[in-house]
């Protein structure tokens, strides 16, 4: 019988290794970089799939949407490295001098999988339904800041902002942006990116085959690719390492070890601005009063959650939403420690000892049960009295979090400093977390939004990161790393920090090796 | 003559028996409709709300919850999905562009091939296990077979198949460790990617059916006219099958329709660890997305099925047992 899952194997093997002869004289030009084979087919398996996956791009809201996304459609920029920086796509060029009208190049004979071309108008087309609210887009909000977008010629398409956004290439290499064919109000999968539809069943599985007509040269390497869900982590990491897929992400940091003892698999970490804070509402008492916000920042053992929590796949947080290994991270701004000494002072000079203080905490907010009870721990010994209220992960969103004084939240990796601080932290944000209200913070968030200068740009973000560190209601103890399992046959994978699967992005590099 | 009187007064019994429960049946669906609808409409947040995400604006969610009808009162809402029920047409699902019809057919196929072979093996299963068992009362083999099957009945049926999938798929690389059931695939890769999901529920389900036909048989070997039987020189199997089983028959099928019917809604733990696309995992998820055509299609088939199963369990313990027609 372990034969027959060897034959399995092999009828994949041998068919690569026809296909990677024939690629072989095809790809010889990358220099240093390991030769790309072409063929194979592959499964991958996210976290979870349900009735409300999607085709349309601009509705995505779970990894096997977007990773189905990117499969089948292109955006107008995309980021495929650990830089961040956006670089061009389906736009030749995207260029502004006041960052308010921004004029768009499109490359040339690019075709959809119906083989209709592309043209401004289906660009158009693609950022403008972003307004309508029946779309139901998940950048509605963003999409706000479109005053107009208009074609201008075939290839040609103007975009003017309501005010200036040096990130509006950034913005638009996000999976909801990609660009779908003209007048398709529900987008069915035609798109120009690296794979054809096949089929697609929600709640069940995608898969995609190699669009052999695939605009950029070289790419697709993979034949076949099968994204199907499997919520349940531990058949997930079975599923692994029984050979029935080749990848998944959302790997908990407790079944690495699993992973990592098998030789024929191996885990990517990558590290991502993922993070779970505690947030300490300011129009309330006595989460308000500046004291017992410090006393708080100063009695999390962020090593202890690291370690303990994430296993150390983590990077530990200083308070304020950036990352070290985000562009504009301000490295001057010192560390919060451990150091009860020092909150305990805080808690007497706010006349805070004894306070009796219910935290919510739910498993909707990766981590926060655990988080939670630390601090409860070290509540109790500077005189803090916290209940730990773990509430149902079901409707956690709508009825507890921004509820009640003190919670937890939990906020994705956003692409640019900009979004994070306007959805976050800006006072008029719909989710300023912990209702704080800066007006200096909100200057600086306008100005540098429009700011073209790199250099100046991130002084000005270096200084909003100091005041929301020392100033907000929000206590960010670490970033968690983003884990995704993979068959080692499986290569070309590299973490890029805007999510697992390589940014969801990882279809369109990846190739199989024996 | 003899003959005849019996059976007409059979059919005169059972005809009205099946009709008054049909219809009781149908008004419990009604009532389980009436309570499902209440209490998912008590759960916080609604499908437009679902469907936006975090991010949405009001704008959005008002906009979405006037499509899919949400801004309706709520007993309007409840009429119309009753009306298309009662035409059968269960409607569009709030959250897939699909209507619930669709959605459920493909699942619940898998669900009844799933639970139709699981009871093909657990039936049979039970029966031979009960049966032995029961004759042989105090002896080794019943010995062994009551530890298994309180065992088996103890064990949860996570564990049952986490072990399975830890042995079979990752260990000895023998079955696949997910159930892939796709159209194209043929019987034997089914029945190999089944395999494991059909082990464990066969395990769950078949502790529970043999124990009970083994008290049910073990309590008729006691009775005088197996004695009789027994000292007339009827040969045992016969005394067993055709003497002891009529009788036996009304508690065995009800445990049996009991565990059949869970097979098909209360496999929700073994479509979840094998990742099975069953009509289980299909009614969580309407439960987590709000999408309550959806919801309340999959909690009436349930039901229904339910009520079929018990009504056919007792109309065979009618058949099978002459004293019951009375």
């Amino acid at each position: 019988m372990i034969g027959g899952n060897l034959s399995r194997r092999d009828i994949i093997s041998t068919g690569l290794a026809g296909a990677g002869l024939l690629a072989l004289g095809g790809c010889g030009g990358e220099g240093g970089k390991p030769r790309a084979r072409r063929g194979g087919s592959i499964r991958a398996a996210t976290l979870g799939l349900s009735n409300a996956d999607t085709l349309d791009p601009a509705k995505g809201g779970t990894a096997g949407d977007y990773t189905r996304h990117f499969m089948l459609y292109n955006g107008l920029t995309m980021i495929e490295d650990d830089s961040l920086r956006p670089r061009p796509s389906l736009a030749r060029t995207i260029e502004s001098d006041d960052q308010i009208t921004w004029r768009i190049d499109l490359q040339r004979g690019v075709r959809f999988h119906d083989g209709s071309e592309l043209t401004s108008e289906d660009v158009v087309y693609s950022l403008l339904r972003h307004k309508d609210p029946l779309v139901a887009s998940k950048m509605a909000t963003v999409a706000e800041q479109f005053a107009e977008v208009r074609a201008e010629g075939r290839h040609g398409v103007i975009v003017r902002l309501t005010a200036a956004n040096a990130d509006l290439p950034t913005m638009l290499s996000q999976s909801h942006f990609l660009i779908v064919r003209n007048g398709q109000a529900a987008p069915d999968g035609n798109g120009t990116g690296p794979f054809k539809l096949e089929e697609f069943r929600p709640g069940v599985r995608t898969v995609g085959v190699r669009n052999e007509e695939y605009w950029i040269p070289g790419r697709p390497h993979l034949e076949r690719v099968e994204v199907i869900g499997i919520p349940d982590e531990v058949s997930r990491v079975n599923a692994l390492l029984s050979g029935d897929i080749q990848i998944c992400n959302a790997v908990n940091p407790r079944s690495t070890r699993r992973v990592e003892a098998d030789p024929n698999y191996a885990i990517m970490a990558t590290p991502s601005a993922l993070y779970t804070n505690l947030v300490m509402l300011q129009d309330q008492l006595p989460t308000g009063n500046p004291d017992f916000v410090q006393a708080v920042k100063l009695m999390i053992d962020r090593p202890l959650i690291k370690r303990a929590l994430f296993r150390d796949y983590a990077t530990i947080g200083n308070d304020q939403p950036i990352a070290p290994f985000q562009p504009y991270f301000n490295h001057d701004l010192p560390q919060t420690v451990l150091d009860l000494d020092k909150a305990r002072w805080h808690v007497q000079r706010g006349g805070l000892s004894g306070v009796r203080m219910p935290v919510y905490a739910s498993t909707a907010a990766e981590g926060s049960v655990d988080m939670a009870s630390v601090l409860q721990e070290y509540g109790s010994k500077v005189g803090l009295n916290f209940a730990v209220n773990r509430v149902p992960a079901d409707g956690y969103w709508s009825t507890h979090w921004m509820r009640h004084p003190m919670f937890f939240g939990n906020c994705n990796p956003r692409p640019t400093a900009d979004l994070i601080f306007s959805l976050f932290f800006d006072s008029n944000a719909k989710w300023n977390e912990s209702r704080w209200h800066n007006e200096r913070f909100d200057r600086l968030l306008i100005e540098a939004r429009g700011e073209g200068d790199e250099a100046r740009r991130g002084e000005l973000y270096g200084e909003m990161q100091r005041i929301v560190h020392d100033k907000c209601g929000v206590a960010i103890p670490v970033f968690i790393n983003l884990l995704d399992g993979y068959d080692r046959r499986l290569k070309g994978l590299r973490p890029v920090p805007l999510g697992g699967f390589m940014g969801y992005r990882f279809a369109e590099y990846v190739w199989w090796e024996d | 003559m003899a003959g005849s009187a019996p059976r007409r007064s059979t059919l005169g019994t059972i005809v009205p028996l099946i009709a008054k429960r049909v219809l009781s049946a149908l008004v419990t669906l009604l009532l389980v409709s009436v309570v499902i609808f209440t209490i998912s409409g008590l759960l916080p947040g609604d499908a437009a709300q679902e469907v936006l995400g975090q991010s949405a604006t009001p704008e959005q969610v008002t906009a979405l919850r006037h499509e899919m009808g949400l801004d309706r009162p709520a007993h309007i809402r409840y009429f119309t999905w009753l009306g298309g029920i009662v035409r059968g047409d269960p409607g569009m699902s709030y959250i897939a562009d699909m209507s619930v019809g669709e959605m459920i057919s493909s699942r619940l196929g898998n669900s009844m091939t799933l639970a139709g072979i699981t009871a093909l093996i657990s039936v049979v299963l039970a029966l031979v296990i009960g049966i032995s068992s029961a004759i042989n009362r105090g002896g080794k083999l019943d010995q062994v077979l009551n530890t298994v099957t309180l065992a088996l009945v103890a064990m949860p049926e996570f564990l049952i198949a986490t072990l399975g999938v830890f042995v079979f798929s990752v260990k000895l690389l023998w079955l696949p460790s997910i159930a892939m059931v796709s159209p194209e695939a043929s019987w034997s890769d089914m029945l190999r990617s089944l395999a494991l999901p059909i082990l464990s529920l066969t395990f769950v389900v078949v502790a529970q059916m043999a124990r009970m036909t083994r008290a049910a048989v073990a309590d008729q070997l006691d009775r005088p006219y197996v004695e009789m039987a027994k000292l007339k020189g009827v040969p045992f199997s016969r005394i067993v099958l055709f003497h002891v089983m009529p009788n036996a028959v009304g508690p065995v099928v009800n445990a049996m329709a009991l565990s059949l019917s869970y097979l098909l809604g209360g496999a929700i733990i073994i479509e979840t660890i094998f990742n099975f696309p069953g009509l289980a995992s299909l009614m969580v998820n309407a439960v987590t997305s709000r999408d309550m055509p959806l919801l309340q299609t999959c909690a009436m088939i349930f039901c229904g099925v339910y009520l079929a199963m018990v009504l056919i369990a007792d109309t065979v313990a009618i058949l099978a047992n002459p004293r019951l027609r009375a």
